[in-house]
């Protein structure tokens, strides 16, 4: 029976986007251009970090504009444990994603409480103070933030300061992580996360437990939010509060109606979208936030659904 | 058994239910009449959860829930349908009542398995919509469904909780004449059953006075009679309660 719901990715295209993705540093280092690689790294951590709010936003309905501290919350746990000598990163990522879980589940027990614009005043509040909690921590730096000695380690004879390698690593995540968002969707849980979002009233009146599933839903953005944060500690080698900061949040948003709000790929899209836009535009001018203020203006006016519902809208 | 005692709701000053006590039994369906604003789906609303009571008690089976929330009210047998069309508008028709089944079978926070697989919910939520003669439009957006298609999918929804209470908050309301019937069979079958509560809040007389095993008339939100439907509709305070609203209204 038809469902509105499932999500179906169609095999070949999805083959062909992951081996596209596999191979690209080999093909950026022979045509010389290895910093692409760090570009497309942080491309993916932000696909990552974005389609976790997606699953808020767009899934959820929650309309978070304080996701920016989870990422703060596990880029500074990386960091830290990073420069105590617990440098390999199959323990700072996952301590990454908890520790944007914790932050997560401690904030939604008091925002989940709210509805509409104060669900959104609430989170940015909560985002803000994490914000001004990480300044004023001479033990976090202050304003200068963290510097990373060196990215964590992988074991298994990888080279931790080779940008292929933690590209192929962040990859290995992000796609394992996709595939687990798709699973939540698919299951009872995200169905249930989904039908919140259309009538809550209706889902209480028929015996879900509301707060519940919608913490839940909350906690596991969260903790996606947080891995991401863990791995743009390693990306960048370095973290300051401006990973916290609510522009931050402002611009995740962003990337989500760009992408496309409630669309799977709608994160993954707004994420590559932005971050190549101002790539791309930085190197003409330093305006670059005017031209990304036209295309998102061009977007909300004429394809609502973001660009994962242009290609539905243009093949129609 | 649903039992209220005393139970009020005050909006500022004004006592949109005041101190309502009345016990509903298993095999009985007990319309509750009376004109509009009487604060009769506000007194659904209590006794569902939707609204907190300011004063008084809602009892089923013995045990106090008032101060329970409504989804846990819902687990424990309690169903509701709404007035205004109440759906997941997004959803199919078949989905819609997946909802109220996987509800019912608990598997509310499961992340592990893939809700399409489950055939027997799917087959479950399929019976259903056949009882209420909407399994043509089971794959259908309820959104785009006609307005009696709604009317007969709420209901589905409410046979989907299997609950013990069924409170119907004028189910045909709006509805073609047409449709009107495939609800009534469906709650004229569910008394038959025999060990369901049923209330029922319905404005037109011949549904009432055809269905209904004993009536409660509220008014102004307190309860003004209660008794079999032959003795109630005649009675003068029903007939004051009605004739005094519309004169009211003429006025204002």
């Amino acid at each position: 029976m038809a469902s509105a719901l499932h999500i179906r990715l169609h095999p070949l295209p999805t083959l062909l986007l992951v081996a596209g993705l596999a191979v690209l540093p080999v093909v950026l280092t022979a045509v010389d251009q290895p910093f692409y690689i760090v570009l497309a790294s942080r491309v993916l951590i932000y696909a990552l970090i974005a389609s976790s709010l997606n699953l808020l936003i767009g899934y959820g309905g929650m309309v978070s504009l304080g996701h920016a501290c989870f990422i703060g919350a596990g880029a500074y746990t990386a960091a830290v444990m990073v420069r105590a000598g617990a440098d390999i990163a199959w323990l700072t990522w996952p301590a990454a994603a908890l520790a944007g879980a914790a932050l997560a589940a401690m904030i939604g027990v008091v925002a989940l409480r709210t509805r509409g614009v104060y669900f959104i005043m609430i989170t940015l509040a909560f985002a803000q103070m994490a914000y001004y909690v990480v300044v004023s921590l001479r033990v976090l730096g202050g304003d200068d933030g963290l510097t990373l000695p060196h990215r964590a380690r992988y074991g298994f004879g990888l080279d931790p300061g080779s940008d292929t390698v933690f590209y192929w690593a962040v990859l290995v995540v992000v796609l394992l992580l996709m595939t687990g968002m798709r699973q939540l969707l698919n299951a009872p849980l995200g169905r249930a996360l989904q039908a919140i979002r259309d009538n809550d009233t209706r889902m209480e009146a028929i015996g879900f437990p509301v707060f519940r599933i919608q913490l839940a839903g909350f906690v596991i953005a969260g903790a996606a939010a947080g891995l991401g944060g863990g791995m743009l500690a390693d990306l960048n080698q370095q973290v300051s509060p401006s990973l916290l900061h609510w522009t931050q949040s402002g611009t995740l948003m962003v990337m989500v109606i760009l992408g496309g709000a409630g669309r799977f790929l709608g994160g993954v899209l707004g994420a590559a979208a932005l971050l190549l836009a101002q790539e791309l535009f930085s190197d003409v001018t330093t305006h670059t936030a005017l031209g990304i203020g036209l295309v998102l203006l061009a977007v909300v006016l004429f394809a609502p659904a973001g660009l994962a519902g242009l290609w539905r809208q243009v093949a129609r | 058994m649903l039992e209220t005692e005393g139970l009020t709701i005050r909006f500022g000053g004004h006592a949109a239910v005041d101190g309502v006590s009345c016990a509903f039994h298993p095999g009985t369906l007990t319309a509750i009449v009376g004109p509009n604003g009487a604060g009769k789906t506000t007194y659904f609303n209590l006794i569902s959860g939707q609204l907190a009571a300011t004063a008084g008690r809602v009892r089923l089976k013995g045990r106090d829930i008032t101060a329970l929330a409504a989804p846990r009210r819902a687990q424990l047998g309690l169903g509701r349908a709404f007035q205004l069309t109440n759906l997941f508008p997004n959803l199919t028709a078949l989905e819609n009542v997946r909802l109220a089944v996987q509800a019912r079978s608990g598997r509310t926070l499961d992340l592990l398995s893939r809700a399409a697989r489950h055939q027997d919910l799917t087959d479950q939520a399929m019976a259903h919509l056949k009882a209420v003669a909407l399994a043509d439009r089971a794959g259908a957006i309820s959104a785009t469904l006609a307005h009696g298609d709604q009317r007969k999918l709420e209901v589905a929804i409410l046979l989907a909780l299997e609950p013990d209470v069924f409170m119907f908050d004028e189910p045909t309301a709006g509805m073609s004449v047409d449709d009107v019937p495939a609800v009534l069979d469906v709650i004229a079958a569910i008394k038959a059953r025999g060990d369901k509560t049923i209330l029922l809040v319905e404005h037109k007389m011949d549904v009432v006075r055809s269905l209904s095993d004993r009536i409660v008339v509220l008014h102004h939100g307190r309860l003004v009679a209660d008794g079999p439907p032959a003795e109630v509709i005649h009675s003068d305070v029903v007939r004051e309660a009605y004739l005094g609203g519309a004169a009211e209204s003429d006025h204002g």
